[in-house]
């Protein structure tokens, strides 16, 4: 356990910590312990810049499951340390805002930074991973977290959407991501990342690569929120905007990203990969900046906005991959893409968590984020209208901010592709330099509707007696250091050009920096008039024309058909696989539990019965049972009395106490054959069991035999028979075979010498199985909560059918009945079977006294009114129980 | 459950309860030499409980024992995993045991087991499952 593990989990043992720093000081605020250890970490990974730097990445190896060969390996090279740095230095300013937005007077915080630094951990494991199997864990770690938070506000039913909109799109990608790291692992026999680098060439020609990389590329594509994959990710603006900050902009969308640039050595030189990469980061980000423009809400032109720029970074990414084929001068040149990709990168964590803070601060300030009902802030808030004018002009791409270079260099990347002439590039290379002048054009104007609509022209009525003024300094202080940094990364970017993109780059593309020259990395204003100043030029004078003019235009977006949207395609499969499912599921759990019986033992039978008549093993030796004394055959003859009593039986007591005989009668069997452990655990169980079975009975419905006689039914006798049968062979064979040495004989030898008992069955139970006794005991606590949870904390009806709400509002009244009616008709109580149930309960209490009869009425009447559950719509409700009844 | 009236019942089951408590206690103490140990020990005293349940109503079993037996189940869930962790502390492997003979004021040479304590996790776990499902499927109405 080296320094660098310690870090990566310290945001996990804080996150166990928070609950109880809590409490232990309530007067401070849960998130001031978060900044601290992000400022802290963040601290000591700068530490480890010199040496990166320098061109030595840092290796640290824990032995995590030594013996099945899988180590915890962390690996800080110039990549690693750039995400891990945006990490932990976003993660302190997000903290540090939260503090101020989250109003620890109205909603607990605990749980937030309990998510929030959970998910840091997350974040952090996943870029140190060396190996692709914790990187995966982290992956959904991240997920996950990201789940929790953005159902932040879980009783908001729109944040619950949003939340399992986002779980099931990555999570899918998640599982492409495994099965592409398994099918890496069959090519190349290893999951450490760096050995992967190693094996180099011959990966490339196996016939599983593509399968492999378009898998790893469905999971980088979820994530980082690529079309068409994105649809999550503006539902997931239901998050705290700390949270959309921090996850849904600077740091988990950009785990794809990271995984792309950390795996493009492996496949980057193929032209699937090419043009996989590029081509959907090109589309994403021209869809990203068309749709962002017709957002209203604020976060909602940010959530597009980052779409896009994903998707910028994404396509220079594809582009950077050229650089594996070229030699000498060109191989820079488009290495090149791979130094703009990192440079974007880094600034569009800066720009887009300025602006996300500022939308924050104006929710906060003024009740709404629709630019509709905004306008006129400017006046009443110069603080935040500062800090969105540079995060603007560094989003769109404008001199003097990061923005504006790294823009620039995109656009220098995309012309370049003309020059290829590689994988059709001769063809179709126009493409990206046209594109993306058009994504760009787009990109100019919502970055001008954002600052201008919000902050400019004439106040609102709605929000002219309100009185709005800039927001506390908490709050303020994260995004204007922030708005800061867009402008140092402008005007010095050579602060962080040789500090953190030049290892990074060369981390990525470790081809170009293989002759020991490092990649070029300078990054200047004044290129000469170049075809990107051009294509700069015309964004500028377009756009602003556009931004202008765009109430005119704006109504051109009602042409787009909704009825196609990617949503409403979601939204329908998500309705089709459910109805699936329960109809798969009420195809075999009709509610009998005689149903689930016939289903255990036909299953046991089949498998027992084949290993049975299969297995050469299985001998019987006839002459080699013992003799059956006279006393057993006494209880013998008990015991099949008692269990062929038990179907004849009338009532249901009577039945219970039957088979109480039969498991008394195992008990004195016990006795005689000397086994007074069995025998003393059989009796208690069995007194027990029979009790619980009487308790439980008041719940079941009432037995149909009491009114009619027992129907013969074949399947259940053959069942019964054959089960029967088959067991007593197995008893029978049991003796006869014996295809392992005995490991009775290593306890009986060593529970006295090694253990210090002499009770054998308990020296085993407790020492050499504690294993095995501890998770029991931990499964009988589950099993107990789960019956406390049933039967205490019913679950309210409201709730189901609420993740069924569709875009428009349409439709989900009619859909969350489709689901109640769906729900109900397994785990439901109906009006039928509560009656049913209150009638055998109520000829059950007859024999009882007087006195508690008139408060049992009382009871009987509540039983029979449909309680909270029901009422939401009975009409369309299935019994429950009609399969078990007609059963009987 | 039904309120039970059977004065008989009622009766001997006073005096029942606190026998089958005490044989609990011996099953549970001895369960290393012989017959016993932490599981039926601790089904034997959710027995006398259940016992005592029976005979007047779970309302007697809740003010003569008011705890929480969820709460029970969980400490004894964490004294189990106590004793495992515990091993660690001491260079072994988790859920090892030790043992060893002393001399105890009274009782003399006594064998002294970590395995004991396990088992008091077991016993603690076992009444409370047992008692928590118990008083649930009582209670319910």
């Amino acid at each position: 356990m080296s320094l660098l593990h310690l870090l990566t989990l310290s945001p996990f043992l804080l996150a166990a910590l928070i609950p109880l720093l809590g409490k232990a000081v309530p007067r401070l605020h849960t998130g001031w312990f978060a900044a601290a250890l992000s400022a802290l970490l963040f601290a000591a990974l700068l530490g480890y810049l010199p040496e990166v730097r320098a061109g030595s990445p840092i290796t640290e190896s824990f032995a995590w499951i030594p013996s099945l060969g899988i180590s915890f390996t962390l690996y800080l090279d110039g990549l690693s340390l750039l995400f891990a740095l945006m990490i932990t230095g976003m993660g302190a300013l997000v903290a540090v805002y939260s503090v101020a937005y989250m109003d620890s007077s109205k909603e607990s915080p605990t749980s937030f930074y309990v998510c929030l630094l959970t998910f840091m951990g997350a974040m952090l494991g996943l870029v140190l991973s060396d190996n692709l199997l914790t990187l995966y864990g982290f992956w959904e770690l991240t997920s996950i977290t990201s789940f929790l938070l953005i159902g932040y506000r879980h009783e908001n039913y729109r944040a619950r959407y949003g939340a399992l909109k986002s779980l099931l799109i990555t999570m899918t990608g998640g599982l492409g991501l495994l099965s592409g790291f398994v099918l890496l692992y069959v090519m190349s026999g290893t999951y450490r990342i760096r050995e992967l680098f190693e094996v180099g060439a011959p990966l490339a020609s196996h016939p599983l690569f593509l399968p492999a990389m378009i898998l790893i590329l469905v999971g980088a594509f979820t994530k980082s929120a690529q079309y068409p994959f994105h649809i999550w990710l503006p539902d997931a603006m239901e998050a705290p905007t700390p949270v959309s900050a921090y996850l849904h902009s600077a740091t988990m969308v950009k785990a794809g990203l990271y995984l792309v640039a950390r795996l493009s050595p492996v496949f980057s030189g193929t032209p699937e990969w090419f043009w996989l990469v590029s081509l959907g980061g090109l589309v994403t980000l021209l869809y990203g900046s068309v749709a962002a423009v017709k957002q209203t809400d604020l976060k909602g032109i940010l959530a597009y906005s980052t779409i896009s720029q994903l998707g910028l970074i994404m396509c220079l990414l594809g582009l950077s991959s050229l650089s594996g084929i070229f030699d000498g001068e060109e191989q820079l040149l488009y290495a090149a893409a791979g130094t703009a990709a990192l440079f974007h990168l880094l600034n569009h964590a800066v720009f887009k968590g300025a602006l996300f803070m500022v939308a924050g601060i104006v929710d906060h300030e003024t009740g709404t984020r629709d630019i509709r009902k905004l306008g006129g802030l400017a006046q009443v808030m110069p603080i935040a209208f500062t800090i969105s004018l540079f995060g603007a002009f560094s989003m769109a791409g404008l001199p003097p901010f990061g923005g504006f270079l790294s823009k620039e260099m995109f656009l220098e990347a995309v012309v370049e592709t003309l020059h290829a002439g590689v994988f059709d590039l001769h063809t179709w290379a126009a493409l990206f330099p046209f594109v993306a002048w058009i994504a760009s054009v787009f990109t100019f104007i919502y970055s001008a509707l954002f600052v201008t609509r919000t902050f400019l022209g004439p106040r609102k009525k709605a929000m002219r007696g309100l009185k709005i003024h800039d927001a506390p300094a908490l709050m303020t202080i994260p995004p204007a250091l922030l708005a800061a940094l867009a402008l140092v990364l402008g005007l010095f970017p050579g602060l962080a050009a040789y500090s953190l993109i030049q290892p990074a780059a060369e981390a990525m593309m470790p081809i170009a920096a293989a002759d020991g020259g490092r990649i070029p990395v300078e990054i200047k204003f004044w290129h000469g008039w170049t075809p990107a100043l051009w294509m700069t030029i015309g964004i500028v004078a377009f756009g602003a024309l556009l931004a202008w003019s765009a109430r005119r235009w704006a109504k051109l977006y009602a042409f787009f058909p909704r009825r196609l949207s990617i949503n409403r395609f979601y939204d329908a499969s998500l309705r089709f696989f459910e109805r699936i499912t329960v109809w798969v599921t009420a195809f075999y759990m009709n509610g009998s539990s005689r149903s689930y019986v016939k289903y255990i033992l036909g299953f046991m039978m089949l498998v027992l019965g084949f290993i049975l008549f299969n297995s050469t093993d299985v001998t019987f030796r006839v002459g080699a049972y013992a003799q059956i004394a006279p006393y057993e055959w006494v209880i013998l003859l008990g015991l099949a009395a008692g269990g062929i009593a038990v179907p004849f039986a009338k009532s249901r007591p009577v039945a219970i106490i039957l088979t109480g005989t039969v498991g008394y009668m195992m008990t004195l069997m016990f006795v005689f054959l000397r086994a007074p452990d069995l025998a003393l655990t059989q009796m208690v169980v069995e007194s027990i069991s029979v009790t619980l079975y009487l308790l439980c009975f008041y719940h079941l419905p009432k037995l149909r035999t009491e009114q009619q006689a027992v129907r013969f039914r074949l399947p259940n006798f053959l069942v019964a028979i054959a089960v029967g049968v088959l067991m007593t062979l197995v008893a029978l064979a049991v003796l006869g075979t014996n295809p392992f040495e005995p490991i009775s004989d290593y306890y009986v030898r060593e529970s006295y010498e090694s253990a210090g008992g002499k009770n054998i069955v308990n020296v085993i139970l407790v020492d050499f199985r504690g294993f095995d006794t501890m998770l029991e005991i931990m499964v009988l606590a589950v099993a107990s909560i789960g019956i406390y949870n049933m039967i205490k904390l019913r679950r309210k009806a409201t709730d189901v059918g609420s993740r069924h709400v569709s875009h428009d509002g349409d439709e989900s009244d009619e859909d969350a009945a489709v689901f109640r009616h769906a729900q109900y008709g397994h785990d439901g109580p109906t009006e039928e079977t509560l009656d049913e149930r209150g009638s055998a309960e109520n000829e059950q209490l007859e024999p009882l006294e007087a006195e508690t009869s008139e408060s049992e009425g009382g009871k009987l009447s509540e039983l029979g009114e449909p309680d909270d559950r029901d009422s939401a719509s009975p009409e369309t409700e299935v019994p429950r129980m009609k399969g078990g009844d007609s059963d009987a | 459950m039904p309120k039970g009236s059977d004065i008989f019942l009622q009766n001997v089951s006073k005096i029942v309860v606190f026998l089958v408590l005490a044989f609990a206690l011996y099953l549970f103490f001895t369960g290393h030499g012989s017959p016993g140990g932490g599981f039926i020990a601790g089904l034997m005293s959710a027995g006398a409980l259940l016992l005592l349940a029976l005979a007047y109503d779970i309302e007697t079993v809740r003010k003569v024992v008011p705890f929480d037996f969820k709460l029970i189940t969980a400490i004894g869930l964490l004294i189990a995993l106590g004793t495992g962790t515990g091993a660690l502390l001491f260079g072994q492997p988790f859920l090892k045991h030790a043992f060893g003979h002393f001399d105890l004021p009274l009782l003399g040479d006594t064998e002294l087991h970590t395995a004991l304590i396990f088992d008091l996790g077991v016993y603690l776990a076992v009444v409370g499952v047992t008692m928590t499902i118990l008083l649930t499927i009582g209670e319910d109405r």
